[in-house]
């Protein structure tokens, strides 16, 4: 294995979120969020929107690099990619993307964006209403299985019987990110708190699922700029300089009709190893985590599969206490994330690992120098980073 | 013999390709049709157009037993489409065949939906017609042996 790491050479200069509605109850248009939250990111760095000369999206976002660059007046474009896969899978692998081509040359200003309006474009928890289906969904939408919360029970089915693991962890998983969003503002769910009775007298999406284990849908837009680690030296902001980043999936991992190698499995066997050897620490040095809920089982698979918990220890790891930035163990989704601050396609997660490091979150961390976040477990492609302070580079 | 789910859900036709064309025709004669690798005789499933073991494209059918193993399973609740709106708890199972390389299929288990699910138990085939004056098919169901 050669020496070839991006560690250390891409930062992020700035971040930028909209207000974060409910699903449908956006008086924006989905573009017009989009620039919002670019502008808002550039204004966050102190870099004129006119710089951007790269535009890196994922889940194939409507708002395509030309059209933003036409309307921002940007005099170069240099880059526009689309990190392959639906769903949030590619949240980390969008600014991967950016990091590459900061390092390789291709453009010095890259912003990572994600713009979603379902009021005004559809959404997702529903099943398609269409007379015939065909492809790998003809061979389970008739029988009932046919929305995402469908499409993964059955992985954490499997696999918390394999490991022994109770509901109660996933409970906890789902208390963690509501009680930081409590103390966020920005949250959806700020205001409404979620004790153990409420989470147990909820009603069952699918088994284990229940309602507060599956992720809100929302409408909102964020973006992340990047730019050279040298550049962000002498930007308003502290750099979180990325530290290692990594996207991919095992053998088989969409093998159709759920045949997949590697079955009861967040996909992020194969992508940790490349995370660490690339940051050169070890899961023992992360300070605060940022695990994509789209549902509480892909955040169990997701950290056992960092090497954050093992599974044998994953009823007495998963525990409220342990899971709070308030003198917990490892602090996790410190915003309220995807099930309590805003599901914007997982990178508002992105956002919040950055903020620890500024020591601007709602929820700090204390100290907090090394922040890991991962997107979109159970999907393939996933994706994580790991991002560092000064100190660790 | 009723149906498992209501009607109204989606009807699974053939891909425009043809591609799984020989599984839904095997479903109709109540059989279970899966690919078969003709170079290195290994079962796979869903169908593709190369075999993922050999690379070969040299890919056959094969009608295969009708038991199976339920490998997981999951309740479903909340209704995702308007057909299911008064339907209640049912079971999706994800059933392996030990005779095909432990390929996997997914379908419903025939049983009291609220009943606990065995994973691991045998299972059997049970076809479930569902004629029709513009597309016919079968689905495969599952019940314990």
């Amino acid at each position: 294995m050669s020496e070839r790491s991006i560690r250390g050479k891409v930062a992020v200069a700035g971040v930028g979120e909209t207000t974060y509605y409910k699903r449908g109850q956006s008086p924006d248009a989905e573009f017009l969020l989009g620039l919002k939250a670019i502008v808002a990111a550039c204004d966050d760095a102190g870099i004129s929107p006119k710089e951007i000369d790269g535009f890196c999206s994922f889940a194939d976002d409507r708002n395509d690099p030309s059209r933003l660059s036409a309307a921002l007046g940007i005099k170069e474009l240099n880059l526009s990619s689309m990190q392959w896969g639906g769903g949030g899978g590619g949240a980390a692998g969008v600014l991967q993307n950016g990091a590459a081509a900061i390092a390789a040359g291709y453009a010095d200003v890259v912003v990572c964006y994600r713009a979603l309006a379902q009021g005004q474009f559809g959404r997702y928890g529903q099943g398609p209403q269409v007379p015939y289906i065909q492809g790998e969904r003809a061979f389970t939408s008739p029988y009932g299985l046919m929305s995402p919360a469908q499409m993964f029970a059955m992985k954490v089915v499997r696999f918390m019987h394999e490991h022994g693991i109770k509901q109660e962890a996933l409970r906890a998983l789902s208390m963690a990110s509501y009680h930081h969003a409590q103390n966020n503002p920005r949250a959806v769910m700020n205001g409404k708190p979620l004790t153990e009775e409420k989470y147990d007298n909820s009603r069952w999406i699918v088994e284990p699922f229940h309602l507060f284990d599956c992720c809100m849908e929302n409408d909102g837009a964020a973006a992340i700029l990047l730019v050279s680690a040298e550049r962000a030296k002498d930007l308003k902001q502290k750099p979180a300089y990325i530290l290692g980043a990594a996207h991919g999936s095992g053998y088989r991992a969409a093998a159709p009709v759920h045949n997949s190698g590697d079955y009861p499995s967040s996909n992020f066997s194969t992508v940790a190893p490349h995370l660490y050897r690339q940051a050169q620490i070890t899961p023992e040095d992360i300070d605060v985590a940022q695990i994509y809920e789209n549902f509480t089982g892909g955040v169990l698979m997701t950290m056992i599969e960092h090497g954050l918990c093992k599974p044998e220890e994953a009823n007495e790891f998963f525990q409220l206490d342990n899971l709070i930035a308030q003198g917990g163990k490892l602090p996790l989704n410190t915003s309220g994330g995807n099930l309590a601050e805003c599901y914007m396609h997982g990178l508002g997660l992105q956002i919040e690992a950055i903020r620890q490091l500024r020591g601007q979150s709602t929820n700090q961390v204390k100290d907090a120098k090394i922040a890991l976040a991962a997107a979109g477990p159970m999907v393939s492609p996933v994706s994580t980073i790991i991002y560092g302070t000064e100190d660790t580079l | 013999m009723a149906n498992y789910l209501p009607d109204g859900l989606p009807s699974p036709a053939p891909m425009n390709d043809n591609l799984d064309v020989p599984y839904w025709e095997g479903t109709q004669a109540h059989k279970l049709v899966i690919q078969k690798c003709s170079s290195c005789n290994k079962h796979q499933w869903g169908p593709e157009w190369i075999c993922n073991h050999c690379n070969s494209f040299d890919l056959g059918w094969t009608e295969v037993e009708q038991k199976g193993r339920i490998y997981s399973y999951e309740r479903v609740w909340h209704p995702v489409h308007p057909a299911l709106k008064d339907q209640g708890a049912y079971v999706v199972v994800l059933v392996e065949l030990p005779g095909a390389d432990n390929v996997r299929m997914v379908g419903n288990l025939l049983a009291d939906p609220e009943a606990d699910v065995p994973i691991g138990a045998e299972v059997e085939a049970v076809f479930e017609d569902h004629p029709g004056d513009e597309l016919s098919y079968t689905l495969v169901q599952w019940k314990l042996v």
